[in-house]
């Protein structure tokens, strides 16, 4: 658990925030965002993310606790007031106003004169390469492009905050990846703090610095996309990162680094204690599918084995993906890169897999 | 599949033309089509279309006058109405003749009624004549010139002649010339007598009022819209239902309610009085005049405008109002830049329904009007139920649907008509 | 507005909505349409003709509906669309001389298709005045007059009791309901003006003579409530909005001795009118025969004075006047309240219809623009 700190431009502090007065949505968050840096908020609907978000811009008020921006606590400062950019999951471009005329809405509010205010629209469209299409209305622009000019204007007052708030969600796949690298490029050029929310993990892991896995209105983990990806501090977030495989057991003995897990079928393996603690608690054991391995001559001498019958075999052309019965569970899945020395598995067939010890990792249940 | 090379018609696989094969495979689905609306256009037909139809004809149809003075008309052609000289004998003669027939079929009357709109006495001339002329032994026992002349004086009357010399054709301007306050006098069009004017001030007023209560209806329609969008579902359900509420209680008691109120005697006055504001011998009027109609029919048009605000206020997602103050613009500035231009076609859509309602109201002017707040459907209405002069009721009637139809127009020019959201 | 009320043969009221059924088998099935005015005069129609006729005869069905209002327009509109579906109108004497004008209404032999009087008398003598045109057959005389509130404070326990009290201000101060039609009130006006009663009409006829009577409208416009519901009169002088207004007589009968409101009538100069049947012309024969049956009972002497038991409006023949009883509720005697009864009628008034005809266009016409200024 992260704990506040006060040098953070972005803290959250003890925050929580409920609707009713009888649930928290969001419980005790500390939350510290440095300058320049690309956070994303993730996790799966209704985990809290977006409410915070929404919180840090000023459209919902904390029940409890600071939030604090540059060191100032903005709790009782009017959205209009936090100059905060923000780009909204629909983009929110203004229907009757031209491209150019939403992009120099908030100049005007903040009444920047004419000749200023048309050179930082055209620098603005120029950025997402849009600068031919200010005189259109965002109706006649596709969603991509709706997404650069959405962009555009939250970045055209020059916030040192921005704010995003699942902006790709509407966009197909291709689209998608190649905004995720715009919008990075341009957070790093300019320098800004990026908060962005997502449900996506892809997105989260490829475009942030940092990733707060939320759940349950917490922050679950906080790391950099490849702690959190290959050492997830919990169940939630090995489940919920990436593609995982999990066995149930109970903790039979814990020795330093390494703890003897009794499978429900019986087996016992050896794993890497996360958050498991005493012998007889139960624990879900996780374990990577590109970690695991069927090839004698690639496993490991002292790799403990475990027999597996083989399901279903797929074909995705740079990898194999295979679905296997593994001490009673049938969702365990192995990935094999597509190599030329690569068996082919066939369903009913009997194999023998391992995998190290510190890839396995024994979990909370 | 067309090349492009190819020049003629493209054709189908059968090789007849691919348009006409594409009609015959869209035919049957046509038909099903207009089969299915078939109901509503014959209903449309019937109960609207036609009787719409029949208004425009009737606001000009004169052939009364042909019809029953057939020989007269004929006669009359060669007389100069400008000579100051009665028509000569051959026209009384025809006169005589006419009156006898219409007599025996009981016409006459009718058609007295029709020229008495034009010039008073005609009625009980007719009716005098009527009864001496089943008598005569018509065309022997002339000059009928003296004879009429004898029954009574006003057959000496030159503009008697002239009204029915003016009259003679089977479509006259003559109603829509009197729904314009006009007249057709000797010398052609005229302004009636100052005294008798006042069709063109009803119309006026018409506008005026309707435009006052489609102003009154915006203001205190929109915040009532505003709220309902913006309240969760369940809430704006209850409220929409006290929105709705005057639509389940008849027009009349709704308009007595308001007398209940608004009468000098009445519920708001004697509060008033009861607190001091005023003074009990000088309780404020506000029924039976123009504040009256505007507030009775403010209240019973608002929903027409709440329910087309609401519905398009719902479509503005709430992220508008978030952008806009997150870009940096207060809550003033947010609802007057990004809010309200989205709501225009909301105002739109409200203020024709209620504008064109107003326009064609008539019971509720009628009960709470007085004599300063009511229409000109109200003088329609007497002159199709009471005073039975349908052709300038028509006339009048035409005119309004002329004048909406201008006005749709004129909005259509200037804001357009795809601006108008129902929701 | 289009409710009809059912009848059954028995006497019990129904409201039904029967229009549907009318329109498809209708008068055939031995079913009669009565067109009348609702409320309590169509009420009083009820109790003293049609309940009785009923109960002599089985299985006739009488479908009443309040159209009397837009009689003439809407017999113009059926007989333009050729489908007449009234058996018996029951109108006011211009409008029933219209609709004879107009050939939309049956001549009356009034001496076979009417009922002697009691007395012996002829129905031509009978009915006397108010056989006032070729198709009417008068049920009864009303009259348009006034009721005056008498708890006025400011009046100093003075009442009115001349028709120019309602044109005097300064003695009778507050408001005076008057009738949105020109009719009567110009009328009244002049008289007001020093107008002979007997010079009415030539000085209406005279040049100026509208404007004269519109100009003495004038000195009490901005104190008039105008009606156009007959019902609206007796509402307002209940309420105390008015002080005094014009109304039909049996309406301010009811608001007095019904409902015991601190009103009182002002019968001088009351204005006469006659309210009766007609039958549209061409109806079917058998529909015909079931009406003139109808007509001749319901018009005879007794049938007419049974009315007066039930609404404050004079009999329209000699013969049942010394009949006029009591009334069937409150047991008082009616022939006090009865606007022909001589005590009432010391001074009165008839428009003259001719006049009218000719000059109703023109004066609706002057009286709507000047009351629009």
């Amino acid at each position: 658990m992260p704990t506040a700190s006060d040098d953070g431009f972005v803290v959250f502090d003890r925050v929580q925030k409920s609707y009713d007065g009888e649930t928290l949505v969001v419980k005790d968050l500390n939350l510290s965002i440095a300058k320049g840096e690309f956070l994303t908020m993730l996790g799966p609907s209704g985990s809290g993310k977006t409410t915070c978000l929404m919180m840090l811009a000023g459209f919902e008020t904390a029940t409890h606790g600071d939030i604090l921006l540059d060191g100032k606590p903005i709790n009782n400062i009017p959205p209009h007031k936090r100059g905060i950019g923000m780009v909204f999951q629909n983009y929110a471009l203004f229907p009757h106003m031209t491209v150019a005329e939403n992009l120099a809405f908030p100049l005007e509010v903040r009444k920047i004169g004419k000749s200023d205010r048309d050179a930082k629209v055209k620098r603005a469209l120029d950025m997402v390469q849009m600068g031919a299409f200010g005189g259109r209305r965002p109706a006649q622009l596709s969603g991509g492009q709706q997404q650069r000019i959405a962009l555009a204007r939250a970045l055209v007052f020059e916030p040192e905050l921005v704010l995003m708030d699942e902006p790709l969600g509407a966009l197909d796949k291709q689209l998608r990846e190649h905004m995720q690298f715009e919008i990075t490029r341009l957070a790093h050029e300019l320098g800004i703090t990026t908060v962005y929310v997502t449900h996506d993990q892809t997105e989260a892991l490829t475009m942030s610095d940092n990733v707060a896995v939320f759940d349950d209105g917490r922050i679950q983990q906080l790391a950099p996309p490849d702690e959190l990806y290959e050492a997830p501090q919990n169940s939630f977030v090995a489940q919920f990162i990436g593609e995982n495989n999990t066995l149930e057991g109970t903790i039979k003995e814990i020795k330093g680094t390494e703890a003897l897990v009794t499978l429900d079928g019986g087996e016992i393996i050896v794993a890497k204690p996360v958050n498991v603690s005493k012998p007889g608690e139960r624990t879900r054991v996780s374990i990577r599918p590109e970690r695991v391995e069927y090839n004698k001559d690639r496993l490991h001498a002292d790799a403990h084995t475990l027999k597996a019958e083989v399901l279903e075999f797929i074909y995705m052309g740079d990898i194999f993906r295979t679905r296997l019965r593994v001490a009673g569970n049938d969702n365990f899945v192995i990935k094999t890169r597509n190599a030329p020395d690569q068996r082919r598995l066939t369903p009913g067939e009997t194999i023998e897999i391992g995998w190290l010890p510190e890839d396995c990792r024994a979990l909370d249940a | 599949m067309s090349d492009a090379t190819q020049t003629g018609p493209v054709l189908a696989a059968d090789g007849r033309p691919l348009k006409r094969s594409l009609q015959r495979a869209l035919r049957a689905q046509k038909m099903r089509a207009l089969a299915l609306i078939a109901p509503l256009l014959i209903f449309v037909l019937l109960t609207f279309v036609a009787p719409i139809a029949d208004m425009l004809f009737r606001s000009v149809e004169n052939s009364i006058v042909s019809d029953t003075l057939p020989r007269t008309v004929l006669a009359l052609k060669d007389w100069d109405a400008k000579s100051g000289e009665l028509p000569d004998e051959s026209v009384f003669a025809a006169m005589a003749e006419d009156l006898k027939i219409a007599e025996a079929e009981k016409k006459h009357i009718t058609l007295a009624i029709r020229l008495n709109y034009q010039t008073s006495g005609v009625s009980s001339l007719f009716r005098k004549t009527g009864r001496q002329v089943k008598k005569w032994d018509v065309p022997n026992d002339g000059p009928y010139m003296e004879k009429l002349l004898d029954v009574d004086d006003d057959w000496g009357s030159h503009e008697l002649w002239r009204v029915i010399q003016t009259y003679s054709a089977n479509y006259t301007p003559g109603y829509f010339l009197n729904a314009a306050d006009m007249e057709l006098g000797p010398d052609g069009v005229q302004q009636v007598d100052d005294s008798q004017k006042i069709y063109v001030m009803m119309f006026k007023r018409t506008m005026f009022l309707s435009i006052v209560i489609t102003v009154s209806c915006i203001a205190l329609g929109y915040p009532v819209a505003f709220l309902l969008a913006s309240l969760p579902l369940r809430t704006s359900n209850m409220l929409m239902i006290l929105v709705l509420l005057p639509f389940w209680t008849s027009l009349l008691v709704r308009t007595s309610s308001w007398k209940v109120l608004l009468q000098q005697q009445g519920v708001i006055n004697d509060i008033l009085v009861w607190i001091g504001l005023v003074d009990d011998a000088n309780r404020l009027v506000m029924i039976n005049n123009q504040f009256g109609t505007i507030v009775a029919m403010t209240h019973i048009l608002l929903p027409f405008m709440i329910l087309p605000l609401y519905s398009v206020m719902k479509t503005i997602p709430p992220s508008y109002v978030r952008a806009s103050k997150s870009l940096g613009a207060t809550n003033w500035t947010t609802f007057w830049r990004v809010y309200f231009p989205q709501s225009v076609p909301g105002i739109g859509a409200g203020s024709i329904l209620v504008f064109i309602l107003a326009i064609g109201y008539y019971i509720t002017p009628e009960l709470v009007g007085g004599t300063d707040g009511i229409f000109i459907s109200n003088r329609i209405a007497f002159h199709i139920s009471r005073s039975g002069n349908w052709g300038l009721g028509a006339a009048l009637g035409s005119i309004l649907l002329i004048v909406v139809l201008m006005l749709y127009w004129i909005y259509d020019k200037i804001v357009g008509i795809d601006n108008v959201s129902l929701g | 507005m289009k409710l009809k009320t059912l009848m059954l043969s028995g006497g019990a009221l129904a409201a039904l909505a029967v229009s549907a059924y009318a329109a498809g088998h209708g008068n055939m099935a031995g079913s009669m349409t009565i067109v009348s005015w609702g409320g309590a005069y169509q009420k009083s129609q009820i109790n003293a003709y049609s309940a009785p006729y009923q109960a002599m005869n089985d299985g006739l069905e009488v479908i009443w509906d309040e159209s009397s209002n837009e009689a003439v327009a809407k017999m113009r509109a059926m007989y333009e669309a050729g489908n007449v579906t009234w058996d018996l109108v029951d109108v006011e004497g211009p409008d029933a001389t219209r609709l004879c004008d107009e050939g939309l209404a049956m001549e009356i032999d009034f001496e076979t298709m009417l009922a002697p009087g009691d007395d012996g008398s002829t129905p031509a003598d009978d009915f006397g005045d108010s056989l006032i045109n070729d198709c009417f057959i008068p049920q009864i005389v009303f009259s348009t007059t006034f009721g005056y509130r008498t708890d006025v404070e400011a009046w100093g326990g003075n009442a009115p009791d001349d028709l120019c009290d309602v044109f005097d201000l300064e003695a009778f101060p507050g408001k005076r309901a008057l009738e949105k039609r020109p009719k009567k009130n110009i009328e009244w006006a002049l008289l007001c003006d020093g107008v002979a009663k007997d010079d009415l009409y030539d000085v209406l006829d005279g040049e100026g003579g509208v404007e004269r009577a519109l100009a003495k409208l004038d000195t009490i416009k901005d104190q008039v409530v105008w009606w156009s519901a007959g019902a609206e009169t007796p509402q307002l002088l209940a309420d105390g909005e008015v002080v005094m207004g014009s109304t039909y007589n049996g309406r301010l009968f009811s608001v007095i001795e019904e409902q015991k409101q601190p009103v009182a009538m002002l019968w001088d100069y009351q204005v006469f009118d006659f309210d009766g049947w007609i039958i549209p012309k061409d109806l079917p024969d058998d529909r015909l025969a079931r009406v003139l049956d109808f007509v001749k009972y319901a018009t005879d002497t007794q049938r007419l004075a049974d009315q007066a038991k039930y609404i404050s409006y004079g009999p329209a023949r000699a013969s049942s006047q010394p009949l006029v009883s009591t009334h069937a509720d409150l047991g008082i005697e009616m022939a006090p309240h009865m606007p022909t009864n001589p005590a009432n009628a010391q001074r009165y008034l008839v428009n003259n219809l001719e006049w009218w005809a000719d000059n109703q266009d023109d004066v609706e016409t002057k009286f709507q623009a000047w009351l629009a200024q």
